[in-house]
C-alpha cells in the first residue's frame, strides 16, 4: 500500500468516526442546499442550461490550441504579458522572477486554488516575500499553517470560536462570538494590505477568447481591490478555463453562482483585459497571465475523461458527496477534493499513488447529477479503477476473482460451499473479529448476517414439486 | 530548446490529434431528433424577464431586495439629493469620492461634504478614508439586479470598491433585460477598445466563511445604494 493510501484510510477513519464534525459539516451545507434549489427552480430550465454548458464547454477544450491563441492575442494587444507554464515549476520560477525584477516588497492574494495547486506561497515566502491571502475563509486557513478544507468554502470546518481563539492568538483581538466581528476584524487587517502591496496575484474563473479577457467571481471584493490597487497583477489560470464568446459568460456566470453557492449571482463579477489603459485613471501598470498545463493535456490525451477539462471548479460535486461529507476535505491529501479530485488527481499526480480515491465511492451518482458541466464524474471513477488494475493488476484481487468465477460456473461446487457454510457458520463466533477471521475486514465494524437455513434454489425445487 | 507556448500547444495538438470525445448528449427531450445544444441560447433557460420596462424595473427592485441593494426610484433629480442628504447625515459623512458624469455632478450640488474627485487620479490612503463613492454605470440588469460597471463608467477601478458605501445613479434608459443584453450593449458600445475594467455588481460585498452565515461588508462595501431617475 503506498503511503497516500495509507495516509488516506487513516485520515477519512479518524474523521468519520469524529461526530461532531460530521454533524457540523452537515449543517453548515443545510442551507446551500435550498439555495440553490431556489436557485435552479428561478432558471426557465436548468436542464437546458446544463446542456448548452456543456456543449459551450465541449467545443471550447477539443479547440483548446485555436481558443487559447486567439485569447493570448487578443490580450496581449492591450499589454498583457502571457507566460505559458508547462510544469509548476516554470510557473513558480516565472512569478518570482517578476517580484524580484520589479523590487516587489509585499504580495496580497485573492483567491486561486490553481497557486495551491503549484505551491506559491510556499516557494514566496522562501524567498523573503510576504504574501497575505485576502480572501476571509483563505486567510484563516493561512493564520492556521492549513491547506483550504473545501475547493470554495476553505474555512467551512471551523467553528466561529475556534476562529476568534486563532485571531486572539495571532492578531491579539479580543474575544467574539459574532461571525461579523470577526469578518471586521480581517477585513481591518486586510484594508492596510491592500493599500501597501505592490503586487496582487489572482486566479481566474474564465478566459474569453473573443475579448482577450480573464473573469473573476468572488463575493467579498478583495479580488477587486487586489487586482486595483497594486502596480503589478499576476493572474494564474489552468489552460482549460478558456471560453470562446464573451456571450458565453451570461450563461456561465448565474450556473457558477447557482452551483457553487447557491446565488443567482455572485456578488462581483469583474472581467479584465489587460493593465491600465491609456485615459484610465487607475488599475496596475503590468499585468501578466500565467496559462498553467502542469499535466492538464495528459487529461486532455484522454478522450474518455476529456470533458473533466470542463470543471469550472463549483464545488458542487464535494457538496452532495456522501464521501465528502463523512471523510471530509482533509482526507484526500489532494488541492482538489471530492469526486472531481478524485477523479483528475490520479492524471495529474500518479494514478497507482492516487487510484484509492477512486475507490473511495459510492458510485451513487450524486456527483454527476448536481455537475453544471455534465462531467460523467462517476463514470470515470470506475474507468481509473480499471487502468490502475489493467496497468498494475494486484495478485491477491485477480486470483480472488478466478477463483470466484470458477465457483459461479460449476453449479454442483457452488452447492456444496453453500452447504458448508451452514455448517460452519456457527463456528464463527469463535474467531469473529479476530486475526484469524477470514471475514475481518467486513466484521471489524459490522455483524455478519446469517445464511439463510434453506437456499432460494432448494426453495425454488421444492415448490415446483 | 523550445519555448513554453510551443511545447504547450504541441502538447495540446498532440493529444487532440487522434481521439475525438463523446459529444455531450443533451438531456431535455426534443421532438426534433437534428436539434442541438448549440441551437439553444442562453436566455431560452436562464430565469424569464418581461418585456416592458416597468416589469423588468419592478424585477430589479424584487432582486435588489434580495440581494440588500438599496435601491430608489427618483421622479427627479432633487428627490435623489434629498437621500443623499439623509444617508450624508445619518453617517455623519465628511468625505465622498466621486468622478465627475452631469448626473453625478447634479447630485452633489447642494452637499456639503468635502469631495475627493478621482478624474486625474487619486492617492490610495486619500480614497481608502472616503466615507462613500458616488459613480455612474454602464447599465442595470434586470434580471439578476446586477449593475454593470466599468473604467470609463464608473471612476476607475477602485471608486466603486473601496469607500464602504457604494452609491449608483443611473436612468431608466440604462435598464437591460438580461446579462446576454448587458454583454451586448457593452460590445456595441467598446468594439474593439474595451476598457480594462468591467463588472457585474450584485449586492454589497458579503461573505459566508465563518460558519456560512451571511456577513456583508467582507471587503467592499457594506452598503450599495441605487438611485434611479427617470429619462
Amino acid at each position: 500500500m503506498t503511503t497516500f493510501a495509507s495516509e488516506f484510510k487513516k485520515m477519512a477513519g479518524r474523521y468519520t468516526a469524529d461526530l461532531t464534525h460530521r454533524a457540523f459539516i452537515k449543517k453548515a451545507l443545510s442551507g446551500y442546499y435550498q439555495k440553490r434549489d431556489d436557485s435552479k427552480a428561478s432558471f426557465q430550465s436548468w436542464q437546458g442550461a446544463r446542456d448548452l454548458a456543456a456543449e459551450t464547454k465541449y467545443e471550447a477544450v477539443n479547440h483548446l490550441d485555436r481558443y487559447l491563441v486567439e485569447f493570448a492575442e487578443k490580450i496581449e494587444a492591450r499589454g498583457a504579458k502571457i507566460f505559458w507554464a508547462p510544469s509548476a515549476r516554470e510557473a513558480r520560477d516565472y512569478i518570482l522572477g517578476v517580484a524580484r525584477e520589479n523590487g516587489v516588497r509585499s504580495i496580497i492574494k485573492s483567491k486561486t486554488m490553481t497557486s495551491e495547486e503549484i505551491h506559491l506561497n510556499d516557494a514566496l515566502e522562501k524567498e523573503g516575500y510576504g504574501v497575505f491571502e485576502s480572501d476571509l475563509g483563505e486567510y484563516i486557513v493561512q493564520l492556521r499553517k492549513e491547506p483550504p478544507y473545501h475547493l470554495v468554502f476553505p474555512a467551512m470546518h471551523l467553528t466561529r470560536g475556534q476562529i476568534s481563539d486563532l485571531f486572539q492568538k495571532e492578531l491579539g483581538s479580543a474575544p467574539t462570538d459574532s461571525p461579523e466581528e470577526l469578518t471586521m476584524i480581517a477585513r481591518r487587517v486586510m484594508r492596510r494590505k491592500y493599500c501597501e502591496a505592490d503586487m496582487g496575484i489572482s486566479g481566474a474563473n474564465f478566459a474569453v477568447a473573443e475579448t482577450g479577457m480573464i473573469s473573476i467571481t468572488e463575493n467579498e471584493g478583495n479580488a477587486r481591490l487586489t487586482t486595483s490597487l497594486p502596480r503589478i497583477h499576476v493572474a494564474i489560470l489552468g489552460i482549460e478555463k478558456v471560453l470562446p464568446r464573451l456571450e458565453d459568460l451570461a450563461l456561465f456566470l448565474p450556473m457558477l453562482a447557482t452551483a457553487g453557492a447557491g446565488q443567482q449571482m455572485t456578488c462581483y463579477n469583474t472581467m479584465y483585459g489587460g493593465p491600465r489603459q491609456p485615459g484610465e485613471i487607475d488599475g496596475p501598470e503590468q499585468m501578466h497571465v500565467v496559462l498553467l498545463d502542469n499535466r492538464r493535456t495528459e487529461l486532455l490525451a484522454d478522450a474518455e475523461q476529456r470533458d473533466t477539462l470542463g470543471c469550472i471548479r463549483c464545488g458542487a460535486c464535494l457538496n452532495v458527496c456522501p464521501i465528502f461529507k463523512n471523510v471530509g476535505g482533509y482526507s484526500y491529501g489532494t488541492t482538489y477534493q471530492g469526486p472531481i479530485g478524485s477523479v483528475i488527481t490520479p492524471h495529474l499526480r500518479g494514478l497507482q499513488d492516487w487510484k484509492h480515491l477512486s475507490a473511495a465511492s459510492s458510485l451513487c451518482g450524486a456527483c454527476t447529477e448536481a455537475c453544471p458541466v455534465k462531467i460523467d464524474l462517476h463514470h470515470h471513477l470506475l474507468q481509473n479503477r480499471r487502468n490502475a488494475a489493467a496497468a498494475k493488476p494486484v495478485m491477491i484481487e485477480k486470483i480472488s476473482f478466478l477463483g470466484f468465477a470458477w465457483l459461479m460456473s460449476h453449479p454442483s461446487i457452488y452447492h456444496l460451499a453453500a452447504k458448508l457454510g451452514r455448517v460452519f457458520q456457527p463456528l464463527h463466533p469463535i474467531v469473529n473479529g479476530t486475526f484469524l477471521d477470514p471475514l475481518i475486514a467486513w466484521t471489524r465494524s459490522r455483524a455478519f448476517p446469517n445464511l439463510a437455513p434453506t437456499s432460494f434454489h432448494e426453495q425454488w425445487k421444492k415448490s415446483r414439486k | 530548446m523550445s519555448d513554453g507556448k510551443t511545447i504547450i500547444l504541441n502538447r495540446i495538438r498532440e493529444a487532440l490529434r487522434e481521439n475525438p470525445a463523446p459529444r455531450p448528449h443533451a438531456s431535455h427531450t426534443s421532438s426534433d431528433q437534428e436539434e442541438t445544444p448549440r441551437d439553444h441560447t442562453p436566455r431560452e433557460w436562464l430565469p424569464k424577464v418581461g418585456e416592458r420596462l416597468d416589469e423588468q424595473i419592478d424585477l430589479f427592485a424584487r432582486q435588489s431586495e434580495g440581494l440588500k441593494t438599496e435601491f430608489h426610484r427618483c421622479g427627479t433629480m432633487e428627490d435623489a439629493r434629498a437621500i443623499l442628504s439623509v444617508l450624508v447625515a445619518e453617517g455623519a459623512w465628511k468625505k465622498i469620492a466621486t468622478h465627475t458624469t452631469p448626473d453625478t455632478s447634479a447630485l452633489l450640488e447642494k452637499n456639503r461634504a468635502e469631495i475627493l474627485k478621482t478624474d486625474t487620479g487619486y492617492q490610495i490612503d486619500d480614497l481608502e478614508s472616503c466615507d462613500a463613492g458616488i459613480t455612474g454605470c454602464e447599465c442595470l440588469v434586470a434580471q439578476t439586479g446586477a449593475i454593470l460597471v466599468s473604467a470609463p463608467s464608473a471612476g476607475g477601478r477602485a471608486l466603486s470598491v473601496l469607500p464602504p458605501h457604494h452609491i449608483i445613479i443611473a436612468r431608466t434608459s440604462q435598464m437591460v433585460p438580461d446579462l446576454t443584453a448587458a454583454l451586448e450593449l457593452a460590445k456595441e458600445r467598446y468594439g474593439n477598445k474595451f476598457p480594462s475594467f468591467l463588472s457585474f455588481i450584485t449586492g454589497p460585498s458579503r461573505t459566508g466563511d465563518i460558519e456560512r452565515i451571511l456577513v456583508l461588508g467582507a471587503h467592499g462595501p457594506k452598503r450599495l445604494t441605487v438611485l434611479l431617475l427617470e429619462d
